[in-house]
């Protein structure tokens, strides 16, 4: 039974409870179900315990996967757990949402072979839960080295830095701008891909090993400054990740009922009940993303009855991959290609007098030119929208940074400048995370925060 | 559509596939659903004197490979529990309903005269086709006095084959047990004592697993583990050489083979007959996935041999073991270098760290443009098929002759080995 949040005739359909109560458990149930015992045993047997493996190449992680997987097959899986986790201390939250189909699946000798590569992911979250399951803390730290770092940001890039600190000796200081901790693998992971709690969870045990304070509501250049910050620790690690979205310049973007998608995702992971999180009836998603693809097949389960995601490009040049797509599909999202956004609708909403709320979105397509570049044909069309989700990009906010002139820190096209180790400019700060260069992914945050602290290790051994 | 009728030992069967002689042959209702679905004979599950032996609960073992249930099986349990008479009124019955199909009783009592002579009488009542001796239960029964206690002492072999011989009519095969440093001394017993045909091989002394909690032997009985009896697909390769010896040696030139161990399917099969058995016999395979797998038996056989023109067992029985020699025959002169085919390859690596870590580091490893690349060397290559035993790409890695010109000269003969002809001349 639908329940209307707003009472006029022509308003916008907005309602929740649109399901049955228990199709919501359904729906935001895991999309990937773990492998059992026998199940984890047949795949993994699957592994050519490979030479040089391409798969760990092809890791950002680079986990030694065939000797995990072994580990596996041999039922050690206290130390297949170990094997992913001192490569990757979030490698349960990474078996969850690591497009492998672009990252060690790929490269499997097995895609080669007969197109069905060994499902890594899937063995990697077996050993994971199993430790987890087991509440078996197996870290521990060095002796202590009477160092403090500060960490900036407890998304994957500043936990995995405070984790490889902690176990190396250092004490360290989090300070995160939220309530609660994770970054997006608490306010930004589709939800059906860490049910159960999970991000906190493996919070839990990462900071179980001690040596970790973390300070929330601390904002970096509102409630502290880098020049602070550098004065008060022996190194700072930013991993502030991307803290703006892109939006709209269409008349009508400012209409109510338009939303950046993170948002909306972000509070329908806080929801603590589904059933009370309105939707529309129609959405339409802007955007190519795998952030579209996420919003909109959330949307679509939490009861939307039709979404559309519109993309300017073809299939070939959505950044979501193509396995993401189909799960689009599959869930009864659907796709238009080459289509931009021209215009929005709106109507008063309903009784109530509200500001204008969005009602339809019209559409221009768009081809390449002969130079190659993408224009608008000319051609439009409308879909009727009660919601719509922005998903076009999300970018990194300076401001904290620039707002500090006595430690100017090098940026170049939208993100902080670092070298091999992580390092900024400035010598003692280190960034990793979204906030630099390079793929947008919780592995690679995790990766760019694993190495920074070793070499911010070096540094405060002075061997470096 | 090929002959597959088989007679051994002077028993006639529709095809060479009989179950051996194990609980899928234990009961009337088992043999005739082995029937129904095409099975060409049964060896009846061994029968002793009343009483009947009493078994333990928890009874079977069996090995896991790779996810592959059952690579290998073991047991302990004993010949039949069943009391003799109701086992002889059954068999009676069933070769009366299955006329065509071979019926083959096996047998095990106390290493006396009498008590073989007894239960020849009982067995001839039965109009069964012949006696298998059971000289290879390793396990239990050996313990007091038979089975594999027999077997592998050859003069009991032959004094008991022999009172059978002169106690019955009814063809006599002889069931060999692999507990001997050499099957010949146990075949050589057989045909002295006048049998007509041998049956091998029986199961071999084997722990399965070990319980780690435990700390026993599975399977385990309240706690405790005795030694069993080793089958599956795991002792095949152990079973052919035994008959491929027996296939070769003069002594026992005029004595026919029952083939068993580790026979799945109709492949197993014809490696058997094709190293000179002259029917099979199958347990685990049965006991793993049922009966119906006869059917792809019976089939594939046929198939196979229409595709090589070979009209009846007999074309083809044999003909490998002409081709068994000993490594003093071989010749020393054949050279193979592996080749990969770099168009096959998925570049595990596998072939490169298994040759380079523990054999000739023939194959080399580069990065071309950073795609991994493995290359052959052919001068440092011996030929040893290693990497193409690991290669999991099927056909990727072959083995190639290399055109050396050189004669087909023995060991024995070559002017490296400073015991050859030449050299002591
Ligand atoms: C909707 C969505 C879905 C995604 N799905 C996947 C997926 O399935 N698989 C995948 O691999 N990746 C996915 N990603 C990308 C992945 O989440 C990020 O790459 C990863 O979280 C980056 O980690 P980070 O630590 O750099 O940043 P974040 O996770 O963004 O963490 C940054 C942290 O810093 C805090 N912060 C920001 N500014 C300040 C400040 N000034 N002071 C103090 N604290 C601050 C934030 O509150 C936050 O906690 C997704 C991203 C989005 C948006
Ligand atoms: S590439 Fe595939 S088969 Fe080889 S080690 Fe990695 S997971 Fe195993
Ligand atoms: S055949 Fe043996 S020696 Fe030759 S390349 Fe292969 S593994 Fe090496
Ligand atoms: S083992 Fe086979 S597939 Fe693997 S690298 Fe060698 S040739 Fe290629």
């Amino acid at each position: 039974m639908a329940h209307d949040t707003n009472h006029g005739d022509s308003g916008p359909d907005i309602a929740f409870g649109r399901l049955d109560p228990a199709d919501y458990a359904d729906n935001f149930a895991d999309a990937k179900p773990p492998l059992d015992r026998p199940q984890a045993l047949v795949e993994a047997s699957r592994c050519h315990f490979c030479y040089d493996a391409p798969c760990v190449e092809a890791c950002p992680t680079g986990i030694d996967i065939p000797a995990f997987i072994a580990k596996i097959a041999s039922e050690n899986l206290k130390g297949s757990a170990l094997e992913i986790l001192n490569a990757n201390i979030l490698g349960g939250m990474c078996a969850r949402v690591c497009p492998t189909e672009i990252l060690c699946e790929q490269a499997c000798v097995r895609t080669a072979q007969e197109n069905k590569p060994v499902k890594i992911g899937l063995l990697q979250r077996h050993a994971t839960d199993w430790l987890f399951d087991a509440a078996i803390q197996p870290f521990s730290r060095a002796p202590a080295s009477g160092k403090t770092v500060a960490v900036v940001g407890a998304g994957p890039a500043g936990l995995s830095c405070a984790h490889r600190l902690a176990t190396l000796g250092h004490d360290v200081v989090v300070y995160e701008a939220r309530e609660k901790n994770g970054g997006l693998n608490e306010y930004g992971i589709a939800a059906y891909k860490v049910p159960d709690d999970f991000a906190q969870r493996e919070l839990d045990f990462i900071l179980a090993v001690g040596g970790i304070e973390i300070r929330n509501g601390q904002q970096l250049g509102r409630d502290i400054t880098l020049t602070k910050l550098r004065d008060r620790y022996d190194a700072v690690f930013l991993g502030v990740g991307l803290a703006a979205v892109r939006s709209l310049a269409n008349e009508g973007a400012e209409l109510a009922g338009v939303h950046p998608a993170v948002d909306y995702i972000a509070t329908l992971r806080q929801s603590p009940d589904l059933a009370t999180l309105p939707v529309g009836r129609n959405v339409v998603v802007i955007g190519g993303g795998n952030t579209a693809i996420d919003i909109a097949v959330q949307s679509k389960r939490l009861g939307a009855e039709t979404v559309s995601l519109v993309y300017r490009r073809g299939p070939d040049h959505m950044s979501a991959t193509g396995h993401e797509q189909e799960f689009a599909q599959i869930n009864g999202v659907t796709i238009i290609h080459w289509a931009q956004p021209a215009s929005l609708a709106g109507a008063p909403n309903g009784a109530a007098g509200n500001a204008a709320h969005v009602r339809s979105i019209s559409f221009e397509r768009t081809a390449l030119g002969a130079d190659g570049r993408l224009a608008g044909t000319g051609e439009q069309f409308t879909l009727a929208a009660d919601m719509v989700f922005t998903a076009i990009g999300q970018v990194f906010l300076p401001d904290p940074l620039h707002a500090d002139s006595a430690s100017p820190i090098e940026l170049q096209d939208g993100a902080i400048v670092v070298d091999d180790d992580r390092r900024t400019s400035l010598p003692d700060v280190f960034a990793g995370g979204d906030c630099v260069p390079g793929i947008d992914l919780t592995v690679q945050a995790v990766e760019d925060g694993k190495r920074a602290a070793i070499a911010i290790d070096r540094r405060l051994r002075g061997t470096a | 559509m090929a002959d597959l009728r088989c007679k051994i030992g002077g028993v006639s069967a529709p095809n060479p596939f009989w179950l051996a002689s194990a609980p899928p042959t234990d009961k009337e209702y088992n043999v005739v659903r082995a029937f129904k679905a095409g099975w060409g004979g049964v060896v009846w599950k061994t029968l002793g004197e009343d009483p009947p032996v009493v078994n333990v609960t928890s009874r079977y073992g069996a090995i896991r490979h790779q996810g592959q249930r059952m690579a290998g099986f073991n047991n302990i349990e004993l010949i039949t529990d069943r009391p003799l008479e109701v086992n002889l009124r059954e068999i009676k019955q069933v070769k009366r309903d299955w006329p065509d199909r071979a019926l083959v009783v096996s047998l095990m009592v106390p290493c006396q005269e009498e008590p073989w002579r007894k239960i020849l009488a009982a067995v001839e009542d039965t109009n069964a086709d012949g006696v298998e001796l059971n000289f290879g239960c390793p396990h239990g029964m050996s313990e007091r006095g038979m089975g594999s206690a027999v077997g592998q002492v050859p003069e009991y072999i032959e004094m008991v084959t022999r009172w059978c011989k002169q106690h019955t009519n009814m063809p006599v095969f002889v069931k060999l047990t692999p507990n001997v440093t050499s099957i010949l001394g146990p075949a050589h017993a057989a045909v002295a004592g006048g049998g007509d045909a041998v049956s091998l091989i029986n199961t071999i002394n084997s722990i399965t697993n070990v319980n780690l909690d435990a700390m026993a032997p599975e399977p385990m009985v309240n706690g405790k583990g005795a030694h069993g009896g080793y089958c599956g697909p795991a002792v095949k390769p152990i079973a052919m050489h035994m008959v491929a010896e027996i296939a070769r040696d003069p002594e026992c030139r005029d004595i026919p083979i029952s083939g068993i161990g580790g026979i799945s399917n109709w492949r197993d099969a014809a490696e058997f007959i094709a190293l000179g058995a002259g029917s099979v016999q199958v347990c685990t395979a049965a006991m793993h996935y049922g009966f119906r797998i006869v059917d792809d038996m019976i089939e594939g056989l046929s198939n196979w041999m229409d595709s090589k023109g070979y009209r009846t067992i007999a074309d083809f029985r044999g003909a490998a073991t002409r081709n068994y020699v000993d490594w003093g025959a071989l010749d020393i002169n054949y050279e193979l270098v592996a080749k990969i085919d770099q168009a096959a390859c998925i570049k595990c690596g596998l072939c490169h760290i298994a040759c380079e870590d523990t054999s000739h580091q023939a194959i080399a490893a580069t990065r071309d443009n950073g795609d991994r690349h493995y290359e052959v060397i052919d001068a440092e290559c011996v030929g040893c098929n290693l990497c193409m035993h690991v290669c999991p790409v099927e056909d990727c890695i072959t083995m190639e002759p290399v055109d050396n010109n050189k004669p087909y000269v023995v060991w024995g003969d070559d002017p490296r080995n400073p015991a050859s002809v030449q050299d002591r001349q």
